[in-house]
């Protein structure tokens, strides 16, 4: 029997760098130069099979526009095992907008949560802004792990994404969402709304 | 658009930078609170009804993918000077310590009745008829003392003052059916509350808003509500930008609430609730060390024509460092001295770490927004649960739309600003 293990991972990184179509590539290897955000779906699965076996299945949750306007909550990357910062390599900005959504990954988020930094379009080298020295050394100096995609031609993607599968700590199965503060004396874990909505299902909802 | 650089206005739960920026903006947050990623502490003492409307909104939009519940630990009421159970059936109250021998039969009669009223059956009803007697009428006809009065229409129908005993007894009567069936729900009190603190539900509402193409804009500061020769709304000015819709939603702090802007008054102000958020380093006493609870001390029992609420979390909902107990008292307004009125509800909490208070106004709109088509919610109140406010969101939808907000289909998510 091979083991598998789920992980909440986040994308975050400034608009237009390719946060969405680099998931689109990674779940369904397709890409779409027009790509408009995604609607309707909460987070994409991707299963990730590791050389012995184990199955890593990622809950990618893309920002649904949320990182625009300052409105990205803080629930957005709350539990999540990893993240991966994207920016633009051919953007100068977007980079530092991602050293500061790093930072705040550091301020806010779980200690333990493995960080990726992607510069994604690597398809257009052209007019690159961002060496790869510059981004290495940053992700080095913050103990980040650090990669360069093209969402447009798959280069990089999926190795990116085995890379934080492998570095993931899979001694123990992680709990879906927070039971960090269930000390035993209260019970642990929450309560599900969803099941009993069946016993009040006699009243039909007309409110 | 949201004037804040977080989610939830008035019923945010913040973090300790933001609550010592809001409070004591000269004060630096104490090292010995521990980390400010592990606080989230709400501005406004609400839990969530388990069998409530509340409930049947988060289950039917899905926000509960987001979020995660946990129950509060117990539910109290005072009586004579000391704190108890508050008893939610006729087995209960049989046992509970609030009562004495003959009362507790009476109380059982009681229960039984309701628990056994039904509509179409004479029998079950013991010449009573919930739509014309009053609940006074029902009291008396089993006997019940003043104060058991207090903590049935107080603690288990959740009544803020005594208005209801002169009303017919049905709405009573079926809030304290929804209080028991919330107790049956899940077993230690009639209430649930989300991890990482209330401010989780408007941020939930907004994620879901987002991935259905929602846009919202955090630290946006909102200059003024543009309307045209009519009177009618036509944008939302921040800056130099304006932004324009056909309709605009939003709570009274956006429309001249404790302004005198000279403009149109839209909102006025309808009596004040004082809230102390105190810190505690030990559970409340005499709640057999509950990580979680609500007190309710009912009027009469203080003297007083307004119930002093008590809501307590911790670490257990992840809303504060371990060893931490945030409780939050709260009373409407009655004298020209609000904070020596939650004086009886700040000496059951035992030595207070520290304490932050409020009086904030309760703001009510003068239009049903029809006319002009701005629409304006109520203040949050200072009852201890969501259905006023609910009530409140069925209503804005109703002025907005015209029809009822009913959950049938996938369609109506983030009714919020």
């Amino acid at each position: 029997m091979s083991k598998q293990f789920q992980f909440k991972l986040v994308l975050l990184g400034e608009s237009a760098v390719g946060k969405s179509s680099l998931v689109l590539r990674f779940v369904k290897d397709q890409f779409d130069d027009y790509r408009e955000s995604t609607i309707g779906a909460a987070f994409l699965t991707q299963t990730v099979t590791l050389e012995d076996q184990t199955t890593v299945k990622f809950e990618i949750w893309d920002t649904a526009g949320q990182e625009r306007y300052k409105s990205l909550a803080p629930m957005y990357y709350r539990n999540a095992n990893c993240a991966v910062v994207v920016y633009d390599v051919t953007q100068s900005p977007s980079l530092d907008k991602a050293k500061t959504w790093i930072r705040e990954l550091q301020r806010q988020a779980d200690p333990n949560i493995v960080i990726a930094l992607c510069g994604n379009k690597t398809d257009l080298s052209a007019r690159r802004q961002v060496t790869q020295e510059e981004a290495q050394k940053y992700a080095d100096e913050e103990g980040l792990m650090w990669g360069e995609t093209s969402a447009k031609t798959g280069e990089g993607v999926s190795e990116i994404f085995t890379a934080i599968a492998k570095k993931l700590p899979l001694t123990a199965p992680p709990p879906r969402t927070a039971t960090r503060g269930a000390a035993g004396a209260t019970g642990g874990r929450g309560v599900d709304l969803n099941k009993q909505s069946a016993t009040g299902q006699n009243e039909p909802c007309n409110c | 658009m949201d004037r804040n650089d977080y989610y939830g206005g008035d019923s945010a739960s913040l973090n300790l930078t933001q609550l010592y920026r809001k409070f004591r903006p000269d004060q630096a947050v104490p090292a010995e609170l521990g980390r400010d990623r592990d606080y989230a502490i709400d501005l406004v003492p609400k839990f969530i009804i388990a069998s409530g409307e509340l409930t049947k909104i988060l289950v039917h939009t899905e926000v509960t993918r987001y979020l995660e519940f946990k129950q509060i630990a117990g539910s109290y009421v005072y009586r004579d000077g000391k704190i108890s159970k508050v008893p939610s059936n006729e087995m209960e109250a049989v046992k509970s310590p609030l009562m004495g021998l003959f009362e507790k039969r009476r109380a059982k009669k009681f229960f039984e009745f309701l628990q056994g009223w039904k509509d179409e059956d004479p029998a079950s009803h013991q010449g009573i008829s919930l739509d014309n007697d009053t609940m006074k009428t029902v009291y008396e006809k089993f006997g019940l003392e003043q104060g058991t009065q207090d903590f049935i229409g107080h603690a288990m129908a959740l009544y803020l003052d005594d208005d209801y005993i002169n009303k017919p007894a049905r709405p009573t009567y079926e809030r304290i059916v929804l209080y028991s069936s919330s107790m049956a729900r899940y077993g230690k009190s009639p209430y649930i509350y989300p991890l990482y603190g209330l401010g989780e539900l408007p941020q939930a509402f907004a994620r879901l808003s987002a991935i259905y193409g929602g846009t919202y804009m955090l630290d946006k500061p909102i200059d003024e509500i543009v309307t045209d020769a009519d009177g009618k709304f036509v944008g939302v000015r921040s800056g130099n930008e304006t932004v324009k819709a056909k309709q605009v939603v939003g709570d009274p702090s956006y429309f001249g609430a404790g302004k005198s802007d000279g403009g149109k008054v839209r909102v006025v102000e309808e009596g004040k609730v004082i809230r102390a958020i105190c810190l505690l380093k030990h559970p409340i006493p005499g709640t057999d060390e509950a990580d979680s609870c609500q007190i309710i001390i009912p009027q009469n029992q203080v003297g007083r024509k307004n119930d002093i609420y008590i809501a307590m979390v911790s670490s257990t909902h992840n809303v504060c460092a371990k060893d931490i107990y945030v409780a939050i008292v709260s009373t409407i307004v009655e004298t020209g001295v609000p904070e020596k009125e939650i004086i009886p509800g700040l000496q059951l909490l035992g030595p207070i770490y520290d304490k932050f208070v409020s009086v904030s106004p309760l703001y009510t709109p003068t239009a049903d927004g029809k006319a002009d088509n701005i629409f304006i919610t109520n203040s949050y109140d200072a009852t201890s649960h969501f259905e006023t406010v609910v009530e409140d969101v069925q209503d804005v939808w109703k002025r907005m739309i015209g029809t009822d907000l009913i959950l049938k289909k996938r369609e109506i998510e983030g009714v919020q600003e």
